[in-house]
C-alpha cells in the first residue's frame, strides 16, 4: 500500500474553466493530494453572449491556489513548479499599464462573430484560413473576437495599434498576473493556445501576419508563442508572492490538450475522448501535421522544450451529456442523469430506434448547419426505455463517426480508447463505446486528467518528472470495457444509424 | 371492530386536502375545513412538517405537501446514481489500497457489483460489474445483511453454500458474524469466499441513514491481511472511503 501524500515535493496545477477555477497539487505518483475550487459568474448580455469578468477569474485563480496549499498543509519549498491549463479560445484585452481588463472576456461559446467569420470568409468560405491554421472559420476561435473588440468597444483599436493593450487567452492573463503583472509580468501564450487563435501557422507555430491582418488584429497586442513545458517565469508579488514567490511557473496547455496529456497519450494513434455535455476527442498523430479531409480540426497536441511540436486531429461532438439533461430537464422522462442507465438497462436493444441530436445542426464529420434533430424508425413497439438506449447510442455513434475521420485522414487504425468525464460512470454507455468501435475502452484512476496534463508538463519543465516513461508509468487503469458485439450486428446498426443521420440533413431550409 | 386512532385519521384527512394540485392552503383554512380547533390542526402539521410531510411556505406561511411524500413512491436509491456518486473515492480507495475495489447492493438472495475498479498495477483484469456474490460470505454481504433488515432475512432464508473450508454455513455462525459487523461497524471475509483472497467492506447510507449499499476492497490475503487479520490501515481507508460516498448521498456526519 503506497503511504498517504505525506512526503513532497507536488507540483500545483491551476485550471481556469469555463464554470471555475480550480488548484489541484499532485504529488510525485500523480495522486491528488488536495483541491480548491470557486465558481465564477457567466455573464450573459444578449442571446448568444458569453462573457467572463477577468479581474475575479484572475481572484478566484489566487483564491483557489492559496486553498489548495492549506488543504494540503504546504508551503512554498513543497511547490516545485506551476502549470496551467484553461478553459480555450476565450479572449481579452488588458492594459499592460494598470493591468486592469478593458471589456469582459470573450467566452469560446459566445457568437457574436458569426457573421464576422461569414464575411471573413468571403468567396473562399469557412476554409480559408485552413491550410495555415488547421481550423475552419468559427466563432469560437480568437482572432476574430479580439477584432470584434478592437471595432465595438470605443478607443481600443487606437490603444491597441499605440501598444497599450496585451491580448491573451486564459492562459496568458494568469501567466503574466503570475509572473509580476505591471511589474514585469511575462507575456506569453502556448502553442496549443496559439493554435486556437485561426491566426498561427501550424508548420513554423509563428504568428501569421498577413492573416492576423485580414482578421484586423495588430501584430503588437499579441503574445510571444512558448512551448506548453517550459519555465515561463517565476511567481512574484501579489498575494500569492508571499505564498509561492520564485515557484517556476512552468507550463500552459488548452483543456483538451491537457487531458490528452494527463491521459498519457504521447504514441502515434493514442486517442483521449473527455464525455461531458459535449464531447472532444483528440488522436495524437505525432510530428505530422495532418490537413484533414474528413471535417476534423488539426491543432497542436503539445509541445515540450526545445522537442518538435505533436501534432493532433480534434473532433468534436455538441451533444453527449447534454442529451441526457435534456431527457431529464426537457422530457421529463428521467429525475437523475444516472438514471437514464436504469431506463435504459430494461430493455434489450433500442427496439429500432434511433436519436440524432443535431439540436443546431451537424457538426464533425458533416458540418451541416441545415440538420435538425430526429428519432427515426418510431412503431408502436417502441418505449421510453428504448429512447432512453437510443440517447445512449447516439453519444457511441457519433464517436465511431470521428474515429473513422481519423482513421481515414490519419491512416492509424484506433488501437484503444481512454476516456474520462462525468458519462465514464454510465457502465452501459462504456461497454456498448467498445462494442461499436470494436476497441478497448479504458478508464484511468485519475479522473482529473485536465489538471493532470497540466501538472504533468510542468514537472517535466523542473525535472520532477524525467520523461514522458516516468509519466506512462504512473498511469493507472479503473476499469476496461473490451468488445464484445457481433461484427455483423454492429455494421447493421451503423447503416441504420446513418440511415438516420441522413434524415437530420436539410430541415431547415433558406 | 377496534376504534381507529383520531390524529391519524386527522393527518390522512390533511394530506387529502392538500393533494391535487399545486395547492397552498393556510392553518384556518385547514382547520375549518377539517372541523379542528387551530390548535389541534397546528398540533398535527406541525408533526407532519417535521416527518416531511408536508411544507410550510416561509412567506405566506401557507402549508403544501413536503418532498418526503413523494420519495415514499420511489424509495430506492437508483444504483447508478450511488456508482457515479461513488466514482471518485472507490478510484482514491484503490489507489490508496492498492486493491480492486467493489461495490454491491443487495440483488434477490445475493450481493450485485455495481462498480468494480481494477487493482491499480496495470495486470489484465475483467470488469465484474454485474456479478452476483453471496450474501452469507463475502464482506459486502455481510455489511448489507448487518446494516439492511431486508438483507438479512433473505440471509437467513438463503442457501449457504460452503466455497472453502472457512465458508461459515451454519446459521448460528453467520448470525454471530453479522453481529460483530454491527458492532465493528465493518466485515471482513478472509477466505471464506475464495481461497487466498481476503476482503474488508463497511457500509454505505443515504440521507435517510438506510444502508443501500455496501463498498470494499479484495485482494490477495497475503497483501490485505497481516497474522490472520485484515490490516488496520486498509479498513481505515475502506471506512474513510465508505463514509465519504455516504455523505455525498446526504447523510449526516456519524
Amino acid at each position: 500500500m503506497t503511504d498517504a501524500h505525506t512526503a513532497g515535493p507536488f507540483i500545483a496545477a491551476i485550471d481556469q474553466g469555463t464554470t471555475s477555477s480550480r488548484c489541484i497539487i499532485f504529488d510525485r505518483d500523480g495522486r491528488i493530494v488536495a483541491v480548491d475550487q470557486k465558481e465564477h459568474e457567466q455573464i450573459l448580455p444578449r442571446p448568444g453572449w458569453v462573457e467572463h469578468d477577468a479581474a475575479e477569474i484572475w481572484n478566484n485563480v489566487q483564491e483557489v491556489v492559496a486553498g489548495a496549499m492549506v488543504k494540503a498543509k504546504v508551503v512554498r519549498e513543497d511547490i516545485l513548479a506551476i502549470g496551467i491549463t484553461n478553459q480555450r479560445e476565450t479572449t481579452m484585452l488588458w492594459d499592460k499599464r494598470t493591468g486592469e481588463p478593458v471589456h469582459n472576456a470573450i467566452v469560446w461559446q459566445d457568437t457574436r462573430t458569426d457573421a464576422l467569420c461569414r464575411e471573413l470568409g468571403g468567396d473562399v468560405g469557412q476554409d480559408r484560413f485552413r491550410r495555415e491554421t488547421g481550423l475552419p472559420l468559427a466563432a469560437y476561435f480568437a482572432g476574430p473576437k479580439i477584432a470584434w473588440l478592437l471595432d465595438n468597444v470605443e478607443g481600443l483599436r487606437e490603444r491597441a495599434e499605440a501598444g497599450e493593450l496585451l491580448f491573451g487567452t486564459m492562459d496568458s492573463w494568469v501567466v503574466w498576473n503570475l509572473t509580476g503583472g505591471v511589474n514585469g509580468g511575462v507575456h506569453v501564450t502556448d502553442v496549443t493556445n496559439a493554435s486556437r487563435t485561426l491566426m498561427m501557422n501550424l508548420s513554423d507555430l509563428n504568428w501569421n501576419e498577413d492573416i492576423a491582418a485580414a482578421i484586423g488584429v495588430p501584430m503588437q497586442v499579441l503574445p510571444e508563442i512558448r512551448s506548453s513545458s517550459e519555465v515561463y517565469g517565476e511567481v512574484t508579488g501579489g498575494t500569492l508572492g508571499g505564498l509561492l514567490g520564485g515557484v517556476p511557473v512552468a507550463s500552459a496547455l488548452g483543456d483538451q490538450q491537457a487531458a490528452l496529456f494527463g491521459q498519457t497519450c504521447y504514441d502515434v494513434g493514442e486517442a483521449k475522448s473527455t464525455y461531458g455535455t459535449g464531447t472532444f476527442m483528440l488522436i495524437n498523430t505525432g510530428e505530422k501535421l495532418i490537413h484533414s479531409e474528413s471535417g476534423l480540426i488539426t491543432t497542436v497536441g503539445y509541445q515540450i522544450g526545445e522537442d518538435d511540436p505533436v501534432y493532433a486531429l480534434e473532433g468534436s461532438i455538441a451533444v453527449t451529456g447534454s442529451l441526457v439533461q435534456w431527457m431529464r430537464d426537457q422530457m421529463g422522462l428521467i429525475s437523475t442523469a444516472a438514471e437514464i442507465e436504469t431506463l435504459a438497462s430494461s430493455v434489450e436493444d433500442n427496439g429500432g430506434a434511433y436519436f440524432v441530436p443535431a439540436f443546431s445542426g451537424l457538426f464533425a464529420p458533416y458540418w451541416r448547419s441545415d440538420a435538425r434533430g430526429v428519432i427515426a424508425g418510431l412503431t408502436r413497439y417502441v418505449t421510453k426505455a428504448h429512447i432512453a438506449r437510443a440517447v445512449l447510442e447516439a453519444t457511441a455513434w457519433q464517436t465511431r463517426e470521428i474515429a473513422d475521420a481519423m482513421t481515414e485522414d490519419s491512416g492509424v487504425e484506433l488501437a484503444a480508447l481512454k476516456v474520462d468525464g462525468g458519462m465514464t460512470s454510465n457502465n452501459l454507455l462504456m461497454q456498448f463505446l467498445a462494442d461499436v468501435l470494436d476497441a478497448p475502452v479504458v478508464r484511468p484512476m485519475v479522473a482529473e486528467t485536465t489538471c493532470l496534463g497540466a501538472a504533468y508538463a510542468a514537472g517535466l519543465a523542473v525535472g520532477f518528472w524525467q520523461s514522458t516513461d516516468d509519466l506512462r508509468a504512473n498511469w493507472r487503469r479503473a476499469a476496461e470495457w473490451t468488445p464484445a458485439m457481433d461484427a455483423e450486428l454492429r455494421e447493421s446498426e451503423y447503416h441504420q444509424w446513418r440511415k438516420a443521420v441522413e434524415r437530420t440533413m436539410g430541415w431547415i431550409e433558406e | 371492530m377496534p376504534r381507529n386512532i383520531q390524529s391519524l385519521e386527522r393527518a390522512a384527512a390533511m394530506l387529502r386536502l392538500l393533494a391535487g394540485g399545486e395547492r397552498r392552503l393556510g392553518l384556518s383554512d385547514i382547520a375549518s375545513a377539517l372541523g379542528l380547533a387551530k390548535a389541534t390542526a397546528h398540533g398535527i402539521l406541525r408533526t407532519l412538517q417535521h416527518e416531511g410531510f408536508v411544507e410550510q411556505d416561509p412567506a405566506s406561511g401557507r402549508y403544501q405537501l413536503g418532498a418526503e411524500l413523494l420519495r415514499l413512491g420511489t424509495t430506492y436509491l437508483d444504483v447508478h446514481e450511488l456508482r457515479a456518486r461513488a466514482l471518485v473515492w472507490t478510484d482514491d480507495l484503490a489507489r490508496s489500497g492498492g486493491e480492486a475495489v467493489y461495490l454491491g447492493v443487495l440483488h434477490q438472495q445475493g450481493v450485485l457489483v455495481v462498480h468494480h475498479v481494477f487493482r491499480p498495477d496495470d495486470s489484465r483484469q475483467v470488469l465484474e460489474v454485474g456479478a452476483m456474490q453471496p450474501l452469507h460470505s463475502t464482506a459486502l454481504g455481510k455489511v448489507l445483511a448487518a446494516y439492511d433488515p431486508v438483507a438479512h432475512s433473505e440471509l437467513v432464508e438463503a442457501e449457504r453454500e460452503p466455497f472453502t473450508a472457512r465458508t461459515p454455513t451454519e446459521l448460528d455462525d453467520v448470525e454471530r458474524a453479522v453481529e460483530a459487523t454491527r458492532a465493528q461497524g465493518y466485515a471482513t471475509d478472509v477466505e471464506e469466499t475464495w481461497d487466498g483472497v481476503a476482503a474488508v467492506a463497511a457500509p454505505v447510507f443515504d440521507r435517510r441513514r438506510l444502508a443501500v449499499g455496501a463498498v470494499g476492497i479484495t485482494g490477495a490475503v497475503e497483501r490485505v491481511c497481516e497474522g490472520g487479520e485484515v490490516r488496520p490501515e486498509l479498513v481505515a481507508a475502506v471506512r474513510d472511503c465508505a463514509r465519504s460516498v455516504s455523505r455525498d448521498l446526504g447523510s449526516g456526519p456519524f
